[in-house]
């Protein structure tokens, strides 16, 4: 029993940090800063979730699936971030207009 | 034993165990299914997991992996309060820009662990990394300074220590 209302308190905050996540893939100006908001938040919400079940699965087979999967989460997300920024970087997406340095175009342009 | 051979075994008996955890065996078809599988992922993909031979301090690097973990959970939960207070206040206070910071690692995992652990702690996000001349491009929620030792302290400070007792 109290098992499972520790699982659930684990789930809820999951799902709020999902919430966050998609709160500020909505309202941050452009696709870096969005990208902060969605790897960070939904990371940890996603692995908050996934944590709350194993409490409530316990170790068996369901459980130690659950913890495969928040590892696997841990190891693809930034990856996945990285490829994404880099990419529009190099497809020449302008950063917000908010931005107050860029010394990766600097850099670039020293180079060409 | 050569270190190709050695990163064979480990993969195999690390991949052997996996499938136990994920299967909890109760019947010898799946212990049978288990060792052609994990025979076939260490063939195929053995040789990558040791690369190098230094088996001396293995006591101390688990435990800075141990501590750099706790460290790094913990960065973590203020990374995502950090969002949640930007995303929430209604006039969205950022200031973001893309900074350069230095770092003194050297192996290809060790910068990959750096870099992840960049990307998932309080405002920071990995852009690239030019491995010729050591550096990181940090994409910054909340630009303090656009000095480059100043950045590396702050961003790649907290981990780069704790990184070179465990890869180094």
């Amino acid at each position: 029993m109290t098992r499972e209302i520790i699982g659930m308190v684990f789930i809820l905050l999951g799902i709020m940090f999902d919430f966050f996540g998609v709160l500020g893939l909505v309202r941050l100006p452009d696709v870096y800063n969005r990208l902060q908001a969605a790897t960070k938040c939904v990371t940890f919400g996603s692995a908050g979730i996934l944590f709350g079940v194993f409490i409530i699965q316990g170790f068996n087979s369901f459980g130690f699936k659950v913890i495969l999967g928040i590892v696997f989460i841990f190891l693809t997300s930034p990856v996945s971030a990285h490829a994404i920024s880099r990419a529009a970087h190099q497809s020449k997406i302008p950063l917000a207009k908010e931005s107050v340095v860029d010394q990766y175009q600097e850099d670039n342009e020293l180079k060409d | 034993m050569k270190i190709q051979q050695r990163s064979r075994l480990f993969v195999f008996i690390f991949s052997f165990l996996v499938w136990c955890a994920l299967t909890s065996i109760k019947d010898i078809q799946e212990v049978v299914a288990g060792v052609f599988v994990a025979t076939l992922v260490s063939i195929v993909a053995g040789k990558f997991l040791i690369t190098s031979e230094t088996s001396e301090h293995i006591l101390k690097r688990i435990l800075s992996s141990i501590r750099y973990l706790f460290r790094f959970l913990w960065e973590m939960a203020k990374a995502n309060l950090h969002v949640a207070f930007i995303v929430l206040h209604p006039s969205l206070p950022i200031k973001p820009g893309i900074v350069k910071i230095k770092t003194t690692l050297t192996k290809d995992s060790a910068i990959t662990v750096l870099t992840n652990s960049i990307t998932l702690t309080p405002g920071t996000l990995t852009v690239d990394v030019n491995p010729e001349k050591n550096e990181i491009y940090v994409h910054w929620i909340d630009v303090l300074s656009t000095d480059v030792t100043k950045n590396t302290k702050t961003i790649g400070g907290k981990f780069e220590t704790l990184l070179t007792e465990v890869f180094e």
